[in-house]
């Protein structure tokens, strides 16, 4: 039994144990979940010196405030996060992302909320104690599946830490840019909509609506007029594809989204921009540009370098 | 077999069997499924399967469109085994605190609750897919006479377990979810079991049966809870 752990005082508004997610259950119902932003999950567990894949906390908007219990461990958080690490003389540090932090006992983590952004990451150093599903530590809590029974983490529960006691002491310079455009490949219903609509969607404003969790996020803007058939029959959906109902405003199909669908597919983001645009907080704006799908490719390759040489330059 | 190959995003690939849904188009999708699922193709994360199309995501950084593409349309078809298939029993209550759109369902297809329920139980039913959310399964073809839209207003919360139809088809509601679905009944039954080595009780190509159950069996029963 481990001596290292956290008691839940407030588990923040949507707090899961989340690491790169789960592969080939798609056909059973179960999407592949995982950290939304993956590069700020990687550098997360880079930065604390874990493995690629060790699970995180993620957190949305408000995170949790958690008390430590046991003789030391360090931590780091990443995103664009408001935190404060209150001692045991409570005394206060104001917290800085991408820099880790040793914690004592009795000392307390307020993750406040998430700036201008959605989604934050904690890692600890060696990890939390979880049983892996089906061979990974995300949870899907629609399907109650993964780590603390599937469920968001809740007021006063114990979070039982692996035993590492060594202090990290790592820093990277990071900010996390916005870009102009959301970039997105045509999709396999494009021709249903209207001339007009497709120069909508490709020129206009969409606000991200409060109707936005992890599952999906809904827009809204100018209505986007389909010509042909605001149905199709029900098929499989995959993380970043733009649905449109019948009232006109699109749906992106977020990490924990229904695996199975029966709206128009105007378009999929692009897989170097899913963070970018999963991170983007209700009532912000967003605009799309249509690439091609070897742009697209090409694209992903200079995500993953950027990735790689973010994480080279920690020290 | 497969009619036309598109991609879907920079990440997964459609490939599209027909429009028709039926079983004959249906049990193709599957077979390419399972052979696909055997051949552990580099680079390939997750497979869905629907009515008559299946999508497949892959690892970008591993491979490609075009390699799975090509991968697919040099699959030799002739080696696909006939996809093993089992029948499920699945109990279910039709009792009116259950069976939430009985009402509309009646008025609709002009028979009464005790003609619809053995409509429903009087046949198996073949699943097609299983998703939307984990371990749902989407069963036909119901009886001509009962079919029916779905509700104008979809539900905000349609009750775990509930047994609904429309069009074609009906399902076993697995999770509480929204739905526009019509409800006819619920099944005690967990459907989707949380065990790695069976999670889902129904699979593509399934037969499934219902029986009815009175509501003091049900309560017996229960493994919803």
């Amino acid at each position: 039994m481990s001596k290292n752990s956290f008691k839940v005082l407030r588990p923040g508004i949507n707090t899961t144990f989340q690491d790169l997610g789960r592969d080939n259950l798609y056909h059973v119902g179960l999407p592949f979940s995982g950290a939304i932003d993956k590069r700020n999950f990687l550098i997360a567990n880079s930065l604390i010196t874990n493995r690629e894949d060790d699970a995180v906390l993620e957190f949305a908007y408000q995170g949790p405030l958690l008390e430590f219990s046991g003789s030391q461990t360090s931590i780091v958080i990443t995103g664009n996060v408001n935190f404060k690490i209150i001692k045991k003389d409570t005394s206060e540090i104001k917290g800085e992302c991408y820099r880790t932090y040793d914690l004592k006992n009795k000392d307390c983590l307020d993750i406040i909320s998430t700036e201008k952004s959605v989604y934050g990451y904690l890692s600890v150093k060696g990890g939390f104690q979880l049983n892996k599903f089906c061979n990974s530590y995300s949870t899907t809590v629609r399907a109650e599946v993964g780590p603390n029974d599937g469920k968001k983490i809740e007021i006063g529960q114990t979070i039982t830490l692996n035993d590492a006691d060594s202090s990290i002491k790592k820093s990277l310079e990071y900010f996390n840019s916005k870009i102009e455009f959301i970039r997105v490949i045509k999709g396999t219903n494009f021709d249903y909509f209207s001339e007009d609509s497709i120069k909508d969607f490709t020129s206009k404003d969409f606000t991200v609506s409060k109707l936005t969790d992890r599952m999906g996020m809904r827009l809204s803007g100018p209505k986007i007029k389909n010509l042909k058939n605001t149905n199709i029959k029900s098929e499989g959906l995959g993380k970043g594809v733009i649905q449109v109902p019948a009232d006109g405003d699109p749906i992106v199909m977020l990490s924990d989204h229904g695996t199975i669908g029966g709206y128009p597919k105007i378009a999929v983001v692009i897989s170097a921009d899913y963070d970018k645009l999963a991170q983007c907080p209700p009532g912000e704006k967003i605009k799309f540009k249509i690439v091609s799908l070897k742009e697209a490719e090409n694209l992903y390759k200079i995500y993953t370098m950027e990735t790689k040489n973010i994480i080279n330059k920690i020290k | 077999m497969i009619k036309n190959i598109y991609n879907l995003g920079d990440a997964a690939l459609y490939c599209d069997f027909g429009d028709t849904v039926n079983k004959e188009t249906n049990l193709k999708v599957i077979n390419y499924f399972n052979d696909i699922r055997k051949k552990k193709i580099k680079g390939i994360k997750n497979i869905a399967p629907s009515y008559n199309k299946l999508i497949i995501y892959f690892d970008l950084e591993l491979t490609n469109y075009k390699k799975i593409k090509d991968t697919l349309e040099n699959l030799d078809i002739s080696t696909f085994e006939a996809t093993k298939t089992k029948l499920v029993k699945i109990p279910v209550c039709f009792d009116d605190e259950f069976a939430l759109d009985l009402e509309r369902v009646e008025k609709r297809v002009g028979l009464v609750k005790k003609e619809i329920v053995n409509q429903l139980i009087s046949q198996k039913y073949f699943c097609y897919m299983t998703g939307f959310i984990a371990g749902m399964p989407f069963l036909g073809d119901i009886k001509e006479k009962i079919r029916l839209d779905r509700l104008e207003t979809p539900r905000v919360k349609v009750p775990k377990g509930s047994v609904g139809i429309t069009e074609q088809f009906c399902n076993i509601y697995t999770f509480e979810s929204p739905g526009g679905w019509n409800i006819i009944g619920n099944s005690p039954k967990k459907v989707f079991t949380k065990d790695p080595n069976k999670l889902n009780l129904i699979g593509p190509g399934d037969e499934v049966e219902f029986f009815e159950i009175s509501k003091k069996e049900y309560s017996k029963f229960n493994e919803q809870k």
